[in-house]
């Protein structure tokens, strides 16, 4: 048999004339203290907070502060709370490869619902919560059956989905809007949890949260940082980790302080943070979260790793149903009724947080942080704008031109990266 | 002397990192029919992309004179404006635009304010069809007819541009026995009518059959160019151009201990999934423990094919046969199946089927067994480091670290992660689809000591490989296919390249 000599070029020797690939090596071992370094190597990452917090600067100055002041805060949370809940389910949508063009016509519907057996026929609160959420599942369910079994690209069927839900909306509601919804109701959006502790001018419950929140944060990334030293992986230096610790705590808490200043603890904050907390593990911690990465990335490697694809892309339409359910349950709360119209242009909203917050148009990439960061830049900028008195039509202006350059800065990052292969 | 419609003179045309065609001379009288054979990927395709004007003037070397004048084309138009137009293996027709449509798509015929004149253009149509022998309507769409009708839609296409150097890339590929034979006679009746044709072919009996000379390239070179005139070529000694070179590649050395059986397939059918005709036919092979067993066959004779029917029927329907794994049958419905029934393989396009190239290494590692690394539902994202370590290491994987993304590695590399994945999985039974196809020497040379050591573990392994000397180094056994078919089993020790290749080539008499 023909078995010789084995390669007289060693392996080894040719990767050596590349030193271009072997820079980065170093950088990712040893690097880790140094805070540039990070930055840049999470450019696409980090250049959305720093814009954050640079269009955060921008308003506070352009409103004499008035942006960040405790009244503002807190409004600025319970007026787009609704768009923060469906941006966390689009975002999943979006790494998947697909979109949903009908959240705002499935928020208006699921608010019809709830406000029909609870106005309309004197239901308690609960049972029209339930109600909608049922609802938003069974759409779920429907939207994901075309798309996933089917094979319809889910732009046509959220476009008919859009159409459809909204002509239901019309005929459950019989074209009239339904209000007020009783107290219980409404203050899902617009009730505070305060005074169980009582303090002077401010509510020691809300800044006691905020603690417990910083605690929480700090305990879990100890125990992340300890489990990777136990797998010998590379941490950050410690200093590092205690400022990144010390610096997330202190805009906790100073956010929660605002907040004490003013009327307390929204509920929908809580309701809020839970789902961020959940989905946030859902995406990164999950084999069901790999696998919406995987089908997004690349569906035929993932169907020929025995990604069960259908199944997988189903479930993403169920729980895009479920958190249109959650934000149709916030909104009909917060406007105290149901209105044919709502949720009118929300989809838009929710696929633009997505996208500023880092998502990729072609599926694979995004994040549920990103997309509530992204979320959060438009409401601050849309809030802003009020504060100011910029004309509406001047404000839908600026939010056209921040998510095109948002999305264009995305692209002109991956040509960079792709042109340093 | 030879009246000569075309001369490449000394074509060379280099890829960053590659020399596809070293020196290539190509001479073709006019009006006869020169074939163009050679193995995959000797640089068949891109003399004729050269020819052709795909790669324009200046991005390589050499001269190419037609019909008498030195010539340089800057794009496919050029090329069309003398005269030579090239059909590729993969039709360029729009399914949903009618015949006429398709033929005249890109030379629209224009009557009065630059509108299209549509029934000059029908009546057109239906004389160039029935100079093809295609009885059809024009204005029937193209996607209703077969395989064997879109490429007679592609000729007329060709002779409405008065072609004078007709070019067929590999036409009788996807065509069934009856369409091929018309095909074969058609270009027999514009060769007499003065058409020249290029015809680039696996199958030596269409070789033999129809062509008057045939230019026999390998590894980029020329070797001859052989007179089927006078009846001496035979078809063995065609194979023996396109095989005749030495095993200048190394393999490490192995010794065999085959085991018991692992895997046994019976008779085992699939159809295409659009058309209708049988891709793999009745197919019957085994691989036992501690063996590698090479699948060899061209371009079009189901491989790749068989291999993803088996792997839990990711290619084809109305599959049939039997599939056994220890002597157990298995009957895998999806792919995620056949991962439980110990199968794994390894796709030949790892850009495309293989790795998920925006994500890093460790998450490609652990694609295809979360299952391993999670509980409940929650991976252990630390374990899955670990384990993608690991086989960085032993693999030998250059890359800083497991958070590098795929898509920056080598090819070498890149295929490394794509066998860490399957290896990951724990399979009895792994197959390897082309493992070796666009990476260097020396990281072949490390995928074939992976093999090794895998079989020496007591894995079976099936490879598939256009390479007949890498099957030749590799292999304990050989089959070959054909046309779907399996046409001979070959132990290594039996085997050589020219007796695989006859067996490669082997197909059903035509009527010609």
């Amino acid at each position: 048999m023909t078995r010789t000599v084995p390669p007289s070029s060693e392996p080894e020797a040719q990767s050596s004339t590349a030193p271009k690939d072997v820079a980065p090596a170093v950088a990712l071992h040893t690097g880790t203290s140094d805070v540039r370094a990070l930055l840049t190597s999470n450019l696409r990452q980090s250049g959305i907070y720093i814009a954050f917090v640079a269009i955060i600067a921008l308003f506070t100055v352009l409103t004499d502060g008035t942006l960040l002041s405790p009244g503002n805060v807190t409004n600025i949370v319970l007026q787009y709370s609704y768009i923060l809940i469906l941006a966390i389910g689009m975002v999943i949508v979006i790494i998947a490869g697909h979109i949903d063009l009908s959240v705002g016509s499935v928020v208006a519907l699921t608010g019809a619902v709830s406000a029909v057996l609870v106005i309309r026929q004197g239901m308690p609160w609960w049972a029209g919560v339930l109600a909608a959420v049922a609802t938003g599942l069974a759409i779920g369910a429907w939207q994901g059956f075309w798309v996933a079994y089917v094979g319809i690209p889910a732009f046509i069927v959220t476009l008919a989905g859009m159409l459809l839900f909204r002509g239901l909306t019309l005929q459950v509601l019989d074209n009239i809007s339904l209000s007020p919804f009783p107290q219980e109701y409404s203050r899902i959006a617009s009730g505070f949890l305060n005074g169980l502790l009582g303090g002077n001018g401010y509510d020691a419950f809300t800044l006691l949260i905020g603690g417990i929140a910083v605690a929480g944060y700090a305990v879990s990334n100890w125990r992340t940082r300890t489990a990777r030293i136990r797998y010998e992986q590379p941490v950050e230096s410690f200093p590092l980790f205690v400022a990144k610790i010390v610096l997330v705590g202190a805009v906790v808490m100073a956010f929660a302080w605002q907040l004490a200043h003013a009327r307390g603890l929204p509920i929908v904050l809580i309701i809020l943070a839970v789902l961020i907390i959940t989905y946030g593990i859902i995406t990164t911690r999950t084999v069901f979260g790999r696998q919406v990465y995987a089908i997004g990335g690349n569906l035929a490697a993932a169907t020929l790793s025995g990604v069960k694809v259908r199944a997988v892309n189903f479930w993403i339409f169920v729980n895009m149903g479920f958190l249109a359910a959650v934000a149709g349950v916030v909104f009909s709360s917060r406007s105290n009724g149901a209105q044919p119209s709502a949720g009118n242009m929300f989809e838009l909203d929710a696929i633009a947080a997505a996208f500023i917050g880092g998502a990729a148009v072609t599926g694979g990439v995004g994040t549920v942080v990103g997309a509530m960061v992204g979320g959060l830049i438009m409401a601050v900028m849309s809030n802003g704008m009020q504060l100011m008195g910029v004309d509406q039509s001047i404000q839908s202006v600026v939010k056209g031109l921040v998510l095109l350059l948002a999305v264009a800065f995305d692209v002109y990052n991956k040509r960079r990266a792709g042109a340093s292969r | 002397m030879d009246d000569h419609i075309l001369e490449m003179r000394g074509i060379t045309k280099t890829f960053p990192g590659v020399k596809a065609l070293e020196d290539v001379n190509l001479a073709v009288r006019r009006g006869e029919i020169h074939a163009i054979c050679g193995e995959n990927g000797a640089g068949k395709s891109t003399l004729m992309k050269v020819l052709s004007g795909v790669y324009p003037a200046g991005s390589y070397d050499g001269e190419i004179v037609y019909d008498g004048q030195p010539v340089r084309f800057s794009g496919i138009r050029d090329s069309e404006h003398v005269g030579i137009v090239i059909i590729h293996q993969e039709l360029a027709l729009v399914p949903y635009l009618s015949i006429a449509e398709n033929i005249f798509l890109g030379s629209e015929r224009r009557g009065r304010f630059g509108l299209i004149d549509w029934n000059k253009a029908n009546a057109e149509a239906a004389r160039l069809l029935a100079e093809v022998g295609l009885e059809e309507n024009p204005v029937t769409p193209v996607g209703q007819l077969g395989v064997g009708k879109q490429q007679l839609v592609e000729i007329a296409k060709a002779l409405s541009k008065d072609v004078r150097l007709l070019i067929l890339d590999e036409p009788t590929a996807a065509l069934n026995d009856t369409d091929s034979a018309h095909l074969l006679d058609l270009m027999r009746r514009l060769r007499d009518r003065g058409i020249t044709c290029i015809m680039i072919s696996h199958k030596l009996g269409e070789i033999t059959a129809v062509s008057d000379n045939v230019t026999v390239i390998r590894d980029g070179k020329t070797v001859e160019t052989l007179s089927l005139h006078a009846g001496e070529v035979t078809q063995e000694r065609i194979i023996r151009g396109m095989v005749g070179r030495d095993l200048e590649s190394y393999y490490p050395e192995r010794e065999s201990h085959p085991g018991e059986e692992v895997l046994r397939v019976e008779d085992w059918t699939v159809w295409h999934p659009t058309q209708d005709r049988k891709v793999v036919d009745g197919a019957n092979f085994t691989v036992r423990a501690g063996e590698v067993v090479g699948i060899a066959g061209l371009m079009g004779a189901g491989r790749t094919e068989l291999a993803m029917s088996i792997f839990g029927r990711a290619y084809g329907r109305n599959i049939t046969g039997r599939m056994f794994v220890h002597g157990k049958e298995v009957r895998p419905r999806n792919v995620a199946e056949a991962i439980d029934a110990g199968i794994a393989y390894a796709t030949e396009d790892r850009k495309h089927y293989g790795l998920n190239l925006i994500e890093d290494i460790r998450r490609n590692v652990s694609a295809a067994a979360l299952s391993k690394l999670s509980s409940k539902g929650f991976v252990n994202g630390n374990e899955e480091i670990k384990v993608a370590e690991g086989y960085r290491k032993s693999m030998n994987v250059r890359a800083p670290s497991v958070a590098s993304v795929v898509g920056k590695l080598s090819g070498g590399n890149q295929q490394k992660v794509v066998l860490s994945k399957w290896l990951y999985t724990d399979p009895e039974v792994l197959i390897l689809d082309e493992p070796t196809r666009g990476i260097d020497v020396g990281a072949k040379y490390e995928i074939y000591t992976i093999i090794n050591r895998l079989v020496a573990a007591g894995k079976a392994v099936l490879v598939i490989s256009s390479e007949l000397p890498e099957l030749l180094g590799i292999c304990d056994r050989v089959y070959t296919l054909s046309a779907g078919r399996i046409t001979g089993e070959v132990p290594v020790g039996q085997a050589t390249q020219e007796n695989l290749m006859e067996l490669m080539t082997k197909e059903k008499e035509l009527a010609a």
